[in-house]
């Protein structure tokens, strides 16, 4: 009951409230920014997938010039008048632009115009406008005009050639799948036969020799057949052409093998699009990177995290949990001890590039140069680990991430109850049986947490990476069928290096931009995923072990 | 529940008291006084010769001289922080474990010196059981509790675990409480349920001497009564040595006691003795209340 104002607000800063609000109010601040933040990445990075109207209008450059085009609207935007220096009149100096996408990098070298909006004349949708991604010079947009097969044009038109196109481009997937698996299977695997026989070869007596030889001749003839396989399945790829137009009346002939997709956005349901918007997530996330990773998926550089992280952290869990018993339940408690306990917290401080940089020095060039001395002579002076590659990287990260592990270890161990160890140590256990079958079983879902954490910030991760075997666009993944399938010394692509490396390294910044927010979403989503997976076995092990903690 | 046993219906002659060198400050006559351990025709088990204790530059334990015997109950009372704890956990070197404790004096088990270079601590403890004041079970479940110490001497057979766990829980008066629930989590039982697995654990590995410190504190009255009647039926086949702040607790249960007050044993004799016709006035203060 508040007489007066004055006095209200001091009963209700004595009621504590006020710290409530304070507490309550930082909370809300974090949950802002971090939906913020991924509300902005997961909206501009998933509407490139969105299969988006295409508009046809005709764009007046000067008196006589009149350009028709067949664009995307990407962005509208006002501008003031003067700073793009035309004295053109505008709504308060304001002029409207608009940024197209027009693609056909090909044919006018330009992949996005800004166009002033007053210039634009009669915009249209039409139905049959189509958007066509291709395996070089990014999307095309036309219309198609017919098909040719084997030289041959079919008459077709309509709805008939729409039906032949997708037969037609529905047989070059398979084949293409089938050129694919060709090289990255058989082919692949008598390479790597060749490359394990040429080794063999440097080290091999005369005896040898001649097996060698004969062995290496059999591959040969393997090799060539598979080629002549693949040349017929190319053939069969180059087989047919798609006949298109582009907005200005251009003819243009595009080999249908360089076709990945056709679209026709301007006739599609709104079912058709969420159907296409799917397929084309799915893709971005299955297939390959192309065009200097400005086009295509990531694949590639999810496997390459996934692997790296999973490695990471089967090194660095037994290490930093023996370490942290070693710190909390051997050593004697002294300044000595105190000390490595303060150094240890400190490297978690230390910046993630000397970590890079001491991997680069002491993993790759020591570790890997004198393994490469010891057991891979035969292939040098091509080095085998003696170069950034999965390993290295992984054990880097592991290095990196064991303060964490060390320090939420060493925690759960102190909070394991002395009653739980006199009553082991009272039925006859050593203090080692006493660790292995109680306390640290007890300790797994703090060693959890540190797991997770150390998880957490691996996978974020780039700068290091990039010194000890991240690479741009990786030949090939560090497992395959080959032996011994899983290769730690190739050099593999990541979520966070191919960010950088598209927003910034980037020929084409403009097309790269929603590829580099979709990887961005996709790199928070792993590292969700990543972390309930880890959560989730910690939940259910703390249930095990649940009143114990008390 | 009295325990009634012919050493206490025949009391030896009182020995004098072993003269100590008393480098602390302890009144005289309360030397004169001290007991060296009086337990009639019983078999000696654990004998304590003058023992000092240390935690740091603090003494916990003085001049204990105590023979405790074989197959009998032995009580130690005393006011809350008179050692008697401390006392009961030299006899398995749980205070090995406490850093900065320091012992002089000799404890033999049986005749041989659990403090030799040779002795394997693991080993005495397996001989020598303990079940604390608070519920310790393991997270793990009930038939795992109890096999826990036969796991550790290697033995893994199903048929010889299933049966001994039987034989432990059946010993401990809980396994008509548990035999349904063998595999569930150990932490899901009562308090006093708890308390008496773990006492089925600590048997399961058949120790010769078992140390309970106030095994019954944090239970109810019936669970208190439980294990009250578990202590009197297991003394057939083990030494027990109890610690309690519960006098009525110490004179049903046990054949005989000992008060500790500041480290220092003050009185031990038969419990009947003890509680009826105490020789010490300290000790006839403390178990009439009038401190403590």
């Amino acid at each position: 009951m508040a007489s007066t104002p004055a006095r209200g607000i001091r009963l209700w800063w004595q009621s504590g409230q006020p710290w409530i609000w304070l507490t309550a109010g930082a909370v809300a601040l974090c949950i802002i920014m971090v939906v913020g933040v991924i509300g902005l990445i997961a909206v501009r990075g998933l509407a490139h997938f969105w299969p988006s109207e295409i508009i046809a209008f005709t764009y007046v450059v000067g008196e006589d010039d009149r350009q028709p085009m067949l664009a995307r609207l990407v962005e509208r935007s006002e501008t003031a008048a003067a700073r793009l220096g035309a004295p053109t009149p505008g709504d308060g100096g304001l002029i409207e632009r608009w940024k197209v996408k027009t693609a056909n990098r090909d044919l006018t070298g330009e992949d996005f115009l800004w166009l002033l909006a007053a210039r634009v004349e009669a915009v249209e949708r039409p139905l049959d406008a189509v958007v066509i991604e291709r395996t070089e010079w990014g999307d095309f947009h036309g219309y198609v005009r017919g098909l040719e097969q084997a030289g041959v044009r079919l008459p077709l038109a309509g709805d008939a050639l729409w039906a032949a196109l997708d037969e037609h481009l529905a047989h070059k997937q398979v084949l293409a799948a089938q050129v694919r698996g060709l090289e990255r299977g058989a082919i692949g695997a008598v390479n790597a036969r060749m490359e394990r026989l040429r080794r063999a070869e440097r080290r091999a007596d005369e005896a040898e020799l001649v097996q060698i030889r004969a062995e290496r001749d059999r591959l040969e003839a393997e090799h060539s057949g598979h080629m002549q396989e693949l040349a017929i399945l190319e053939e069969q790829l180059s087989r047919d052409t798609l006949l298109l137009a582009t907005a200005d009346g251009t003819e243009v002939r595009l080999p249908l093998k360089r076709v990945v997709d056709v679209l026709r956005p301007n006739g599609m349901s709104l079912a058709d699009k969420f159907v296409r918007f799917g397929h084309r997530i799915l893709r971005f996330v299955s297939e390959d990177p192309r065009e200097a990773n400005t086009e295509g998926g990531v694949f590639p550089a999810i496997f390459g995290t996934v692997l790296m992280v999973l490695l990471m952290s089967i090194v660095v869990t037994p290490f930093g949990v023996i370490a942290a018993i070693y710190l909390r339940e051997y050593a004697s408690q002294g300044p000595v001890t105190q000390a490595i306990r303060i150094a240890v917290s400190n490297l978690a401080g230390v910046p993630s590039v000397v970590y890079g940089i001491f991997g680069l020095g002491f993993f790759v060039y020591f570790l890997g140069g004198n393994l490469d001395q010891l057991f891979f002579s035969d292939a040098l002076p091509a080095p085998t680990f003696g170069t950034p590659g999965l390993l290295w990287a992984s054990l880097t990260l592991a290095l990196l991430t064991v303060p964490v592990v060390i320090v939420a270890t060493e925690e759960g161990l102190a909070r394991i109850p002395r009653s739980i160890r006199e009553g082991s140590l009272a039925l006859g256990a050593t203090k080692a049986e006493t660790l292995f079958r109680t306390v640290v079983p007890m300790a797994t879902p703090a060693i959890m947490t540190g797991v997770i954490l150390a998880v957490a910030r691996a996978a974020g991760e780039v700068a290091p990476l990039m010194l000890v075997g991240v690479v741009k666009l990786a030949p090939a993944l560090p497992f395959d069928g080959n032996f011994p399938w899983l290769h730690l010394d190739r050099k593999f692509m990541h979520l966070g290096f191919h960010i950088f490396d598209t927003g910034f390294q980037s020929p084409n910044v403009e097309a790269a931009r929603p590829l580099v927010y979709a990887t961005a979403l996709l790199l928070v989503l792993l590292i969700i995923v990543l972390n309930l997976a880890a959560i989730t076995l910690r939940n259910r092990l703390r249930e095990k072990y649940h009143a114990s903690e008390n | 529940m009295q325990a009634k046993t012919e050493a206490q219906t025949a009391p030896g002659p009182r020995q004098g008291a072993r003269e100590q060198v008393a480098t602390h400050a302890v009144d005289p006559a309360r030397v004169s006084l001290r007991p060296s351990g009086d337990i009639g025709e019983s078999a000696e088990c654990i004998r304590v010769e003058d023992l000092h204790l240390h935690y740091g530059s603090k003494q916990a334990l003085r001049a204990i001289n105590l023979t405790i015997p074989e197959h009998r109950v032995t009580a130690f009372i005393g006011p809350s922080g008179c050692g008697k704890s401390t006392l009961l956990r030299c006899f398995n070197r749980m205070n090995d474990l406490v850093d900065g404790t320091r012992i002089t004096g000799r404890i033999t088990l049986y005749g041989s010196d659990i403090h030799a270079p040779d002795v394997n601590v693991a080993e005495l403890r397996r001989r020598v059981g303990m079940v604390f004041q608070k519920p310790n079970p393991f997270p793990k479940s009930v038939f795992e509790n109890v096999a826990y110490g036969l796991r550790l001497q290697g033995l893994n057979d199903r048929r010889t675990l299933e049966r001994v766990v039987e034989r432990s829980l059946k010993a401990a008066a809980v396994w008509d409480e548990v035999k349904d629930r063998l595999h569930d989590s150990a932490l899901g039982l009562s308090g006093g349920q708890q308390q008496r697995l773990v006492i089925a654990r600590a048997i399961a590995i058949e120790p010769e001497v078992l140390l309970l410190d106030e095994p019954a504190s944090a239970l109810d009255p019936i669970s208190t009564l439980k294990i009250e009647e578990l202590i009197y039926q297991l003394r057939s086949e083990y030494t027990i040595v109890i610690v309690t702040h519960n006098m009525q607790q110490a004179a049903r249960v046990s054949d005989f006691t000992a008060f500790m007050y500041m480290g220092d044993l003050i009185e031990f004799g038969d419990t009947k003795t003890l509680f009826t016709n105490p020789t010490n006035q300290q000790t006839e203060d403390y178990i009439t209340g009038r401190y403590g």
